[in-house]
């Protein structure tokens, strides 16, 4: 346990209050254990037996505060203990702390500037400006290929190219994600954020699809410093009917081991406002500001010991 | 035997792959913010101690290796295997040269090793982190130079070749590491 890092914690706490507080964005509340769960397919909930049935542990506040602002909330953020199972490692522990805001009438691109007012606010060794980046860029300037168009067997053979070694079949999205996540994010420069946008379609969760250069993108985007992801933002996708599609798919994809929100989604119906949302990843970003680079050195106690 | 999933794969555990025993060195998990998880590892193969780099998909399972360190006596060699025997057990086996490897030039017998065993087969042998053996051949010692600090190649016992400092003498007996190779001091006959 590092007790320098409990103060750099309650600090950096302290200073995520004041920067909203300064832009009249409330501090909102929404409960950790929900009857529905987060139905994306690679991201697992914790469950728990209550005697009211079992309840999951959110794995972000999204759902809820939706429904706050079709509720007519306004502007809110939200900072608090999530679950995600399985997610292990120097850069992940299964409870983390997450940062989630929503804006209404803003694009994804002011949330972006934002987003790196924030962090260069709570990071203050950051010094050069942001970067920004499509996906697709991205991958033509590391790997030299086109995301969008590379079929299987060219993702595969630019993967065993760059020395990867992996063994049996994957579909195309996650030979994407293994190039990214090994060639890609690994170039991004240490000393200033990166923010990646325009996902391949498939990749939207619920952010809107809007059309570039002949592709279906989503609008959205990671914020990275380095290599480290931060944070994930998007263009909310306000179609209810789009977010219940995904919801279903999603569940589906799952093989239905998770109930879809039906709360969350007969809230969308009333019309959620035209905003733009992102969640950041506290512990990460206390460890770029303490320039470490092992989770356990900057949480109280970490998921071994908890 | 044991199965391993992709998150299990902490540093120690012994897993079987294409066929070979590995240990994993270091691993780490990656995942992007909505897409699929992977592990990255390091691993060695313990048949040839080669280290290569691994991706894994969160999904996959591993079988685990059947790995057994073991406390044993080395006894003898013929020239072609090197027995050894189970302290408690008095059970005897025999290792070959490739899971010998560096072993071979530290043991004159009765040394405690650990014999790393796979399926019941001796994979490796590490010896104590400490041999003591006596030098059979060096070129005669240069008296009055114990400050300068060179040194000379000696031949010892079980025919390692180890630079010693210059005053060091045929008979005498060495502390080794043998994890380095290197000369500790000079053991008193």
């Amino acid at each position: 346990m590092n007790l320098a890092a409990l103060h750099e914690r309650a600090s950096l706490n302290q200073q995520v209050r004041v920067f909203f507080a300064e832009r009249k964005v409330l501090e909102v509340e929404t409960p950790a254990l929900s009857q529905a769960g987060n139905t994306d397919p690679f991201i697992d909930s914790f469950s728990v037996n209550t005697p009211h049935g079992l309840r999951y542990l959110h794995t972000s506040p999204e759902y809820p505060m939706k429904r706050l602002l079709v509720a007519g909330a306004g502007d809110i953020y939200q900072l608090c203990k999530v679950w995600r199972r399985d997610e292990s490692g120097k850069r992940h522990n299964p409870e983390f702390t997450l940062l989630e805001w929503y804006r209404l009438g803003f694009t994804w691109q002011k949330l972006m500037y934002e987003v790196a007012d924030l962090l260069h606010t709570l990071i203050p060794h950051l010094q050069k400006p942001p970067r920004f980046c499509s996906y697709r860029e991205a991958f033509l300037e590391s790997v030299q290929l086109d995301p969008h168009l590379a079929t299987e067997a060219e993702l595969s053979a630019c993967a065993q190219a760059h020395g990867i070694a992996i063994s049996g079949e994957m579909p195309v999205q996650a030979w994407r994600d293994l190039l990214l996540t090994h060639c890609v994010e690994t170039q991004f420069p240490t000393d200033q954020l990166t923010f990646l946008y325009h996902y391949p379609a498939s990749q939207s969760a619920l952010a809107t699809i809007q059309q570039v250069d002949g592709q279906a993108v989503a609008e959205r985007f990671e914020v990275y410093l380095g290599a480290l992801e931060l944070g994930n933002g998007y263009q909310e996708q306000t179609d209810s009917a789009q977010n219940r599609l995904i919801l279903v798919q999603d569940a589906h994809t799952r093989g239905h081991d998770i109930p879809v929100d039906e709360r969350f989604l007969a809230a969308l119906e009333h019309g959620l406002p035209e905003c733009a949302g992102v969640a950041l990843g506290i512990d990460r970003i206390l460890l770029c500001r303490m320039q470490r680079d092992d989770l356990k050195q900057v949480i109280a106690f970490s998921w071994e010991v908890a | 035997m044991a199965t391993y999933g992709s998150n299990d794969l902490r540093v120690g555990v012994k897993i079987i792959l294409n066929g070979d025993p590995y240990t994993v060195v270091d691993s780490d998990f990656v995942k992007p913010g909505k897409g699929q998880a992977f592990t990255r590892a390091r691993v060695r193969n313990l048949k040839t101690g080669r280290t290569i780099e691994q991706t894994f998909k969160s999904t996959e399972t591993h079988e685990g290796a059947d790995v057994e360190d073991r406390d044993m006596e080395y006894l003898y060699t013929d020239g072609e295997n090197w027995t050894f025997m189970d302290s408690s057990s008095f059970e005897q086996l025999e290792a070959g040269a490739t899971a010998m490897a560096d072993a071979v030039k530290w043991l004159k017998g009765n040394e405690k090793c650990v014999v790393t065993l796979w399926n019941g087969v001796p994979l490796q042998v590490t010896t104590p982190n400490f041999a003591e053996l006596k030098i059979t051949q060096t070129d005669p010692g240069v008296r009055g130079d114990t400050a300068t600090g060179g040194t000379k190649p000696a031949t010892l016992e079980t025919g390692a070749v180890v630079k010693v400092p210059l005053y060091m003498e045929e008979g005498e007996i060495l502390k080794i590491d043998t994890r380095t190779g290197e000369y500790v001091s000079r053991v008193k006959a």
